[in-house]
């Protein structure tokens, strides 16, 4: 397992579950820490113990040993096992499960009247504003669309006034449509109600999209865990995950060039031209940039048709020998980037650490 | 209509057994339903099996088997001695006893199946919305459970109404204390008074339809369309 550094870790959890079902067994043997900030994601393939460990951190797998502190507040360990409620949490599952013989109102109340602080009306109002469900109170849920059940289960899980939201893949069951009808409300929810917040998800760009804390899960055990770009830039990025493997920066809008339909995005004293879809000036940018479409240079390529192209240096080359590629870190400026390139081309191009490089980007994705 | 006085006596006191008899069975029946539907135990089948039975025995069996049970020489009839309640058999709460045995399939399985049908799903969810197992039991599981109670308690009741093999095996014949309709209706019969048996047939008739209509109008709405009487 490999570690990486984890800021403000004040959750941890030890846990170690064998569930067996009708066919096979499952183990899960996990030891993470996760920050009190911020959004934590648990990315992982169908099966990893994705759910299963959200399950057991909420109390609902009573099989679960292990240790589970939130801050300096024992959830479980050898002699304690809080049950479901009497740990402070909020739970999203994937499939709502709003109360069926209640309108969304009450479904709203069930909550609030059980809540662990006492829940104002301007909080009420600000959650029911914050998910847009100002019209559906009166609606039951059968009523709703798939997404709208989604929000109100949100909004009911933060009316109980949780220390920690754990949020079970809450879009899977969406179209596309629907998700990103959701989306946007779960990336402010994090800003609006500070709160630390685990999501499940097997989406890699969901994760980019809202994570700053990720954990990679494989069969059952802790791949990876760490800030979202260490994660992604990493060399021991499980398998599945390699075609991932991406640095994510954030960068403000500097310069919008009416001309070419093009914006200026600054970061740490480096900057790149991206297509212009109307953000506004000095906005703040989530970038994701794939190690795939990073490629090496040993000058500046002018006659290229890519617009990107920065100067740096090399910092690190990490070699798989079972495998063509290698994975180039390049510090540019203040900012590390990785570039994944065939061994091939370090070999023909006698690719060193310090050596002068220039990074030829080809596609940035703009995440939000 | 003209039903004589022992007629309305007999509605009466068939009337007050099945009030009665529903009543216990709603208290005592839920926690077995939901015990059955909730339980992983190997007990799960033999106790399944226990509570249908009456579904199956003629009633003269569980009748007889209650007779000795309660008799002054059966454990329950040597308890209730002790206890100076005198024995059971040919008085009103030894029907009451007996009704509870016949009826309890007709509680107990609406309420178990409707129970299974909410699944753990809601439980989980209110759980984590800081609910204590009671309050949930309150709050989600009765609500959404609610058709198979309303079913449990029209069936239970309708059914301690129709009984007439074991109330003749306890009971007997004693005006106000054991003859309910069905024995009345008998003795109409067997006295050769074919008006007063088909009045009060036909109030019986009257009673039972409205009784499964109301099952049925519940029953279509929504959730309780999951439930058949007998499970």
């Amino acid at each position: 397992m490999a570690k990486l550094r984890a800021s403000a870790p004040t959750i941890h959890a030890k846990l170690a579950v064998s569930l067996e079902s009708e066919s096979k067994t499952f183990q899960l043997d996990i030891d993470c820490e996760f920050p009190s900030q911020g959004i934590t994601a648990i990315l992982g393939e169908s099966g990893s113990g994705k759910t299963t460990l959200l399950r057991c951190i909420a109390g609902l797998e009573s099989k679960a040993k292990g240790q589970l502190k939130l801050g300096n507040k024992i959830w479980q360990d050898e002699n304690i096992f809080l049950p479901a409620y009497k740990r402070e949490i909020g739970f999203v599952f994937q499939d709502a499960r709003l109360f069926e013989h209640l309108n969304v109102k009450n479904n709203l109340q069930f909550a609030v009247k059980r809540s662990h602080e006492k829940i104002k009306k301007a909080f009420y109002e600000e959650v029911v504003s914050a998910l847009d469900i100002a019209s559906l109170l009166l609606h039951k849920p059968e009523q709703l669309s798939g997404g709208e059940k989604q929000r109100v289960a949100i909004a009911r899980a933060l009316l109980i006034k949780p220390k920690l939201l754990i949020m079970d893949e809450p879009l899977a069951s969406l179209d596309n449509a629907r998700k990103h009808e959701v989306l946007p409300y779960l990336a402010a929810l994090q800003n609006m109600f500070d709160l630390p917040i685990l999501y499940v998800s097997h989406s890699t760009d969901e994760v980019c999209k809202l994570a700053d804390h990720v954990i990679i899960l494989n069969n059952g055990q802790v791949a990876l865990q760490g800030e979202i770009n260490d994660v992604f830039a990493h060399s021991s990025l499980p398998n599945a995950y390699k075609m991932e493997t991406s640095t994510i920066i954030h960068a403000r809008v500097t310069e919008k060039n009416e001309r070419w339909h093009l914006i200026k995005a600054e970061f740490g004293g480096n900057s790149l031209w991206l297509q212009d879809n109307n953000q506004t000036l000095r906005k703040l940018l989530r970038l994701r940039i794939l190690a795939n479409d990073v490629s090496l240079s040993l000058d500046d390529q002018k006659d290229s048709t890519i617009l990107n192209r920065i100067e740096g240096r090399i910092a690190g080359i990490e070699i798989d020998n079972s495998s063509a590629t290698a994975l180039v870190t390049i510090e540019l400026n203040q900012i590390e980037i990785v570039a994944q390139v065939t061994r091939k081309s370090v070999d023909d191009l006698f690719l060193m650490v310090g050596m002068t490089i220039w990074a030829q980007i080809k596609t940035v994705a703009i995440l939000s | 209509m003209g039903l004589t006085d022992s007629d309305i006596d007999a509605i009466w006191l068939t009337l007050k057994l099945a009030f009665t008899v529903t009543l216990i069975l709603m208290v005592i029946g839920t926690p077995i339903a939901i015990w059955l539907a909730r339980t992983k135990s190997w007990l799960r089948g033999p106790i399944n099996a226990l509570v249908a039975l009456p579904l199956v025995l003629p009633p003269t069996v569980l009748g007889f088997y209650l007779l000795i049970a309660m008799g002054p020489n059966g454990p329950v009839g040597q308890l209730t001695e002790k206890l100076g309640l005198g024995l059971l058999p040919f008085t009103f709460w030894g029907l009451v006893i007996a009704s509870l045995f016949y009826s309890l399939p007709f509680v107990v399985q609406p309420i178990q199946n409707a129970v299974e049908a909410i699944g753990k799903k809601p439980l989980e969810a209110a759980a984590t919305l800081n609910s204590s197992p009671l309050d949930t039991f309150f709050h989600v599981v009765i609500p959404l459970a609610k058709p198979g109670f309303i079913s449990a308690a029209i069936l239970g009741f309708a059914h301690t109404v129709g009984e007439f093999g074991i109330v003749l095996m306890i009971g007997g014949n004693i005006p106000m204390e054991t003859k309910v309709a069905s024995i009345q209706i008998y003795d109409h019969v067997e006295a050769l008074e074919y008006s007063g048996a088909h009045r009060l047939s036909a109030v019986m008739l009257g009673f039972s339809f409205i009784a499964l209509l109301l099952l049925y109008s519940f029953q279509k709405r929504g959730l309780a369309s999951k439930f058949r009487i007998g499970g």
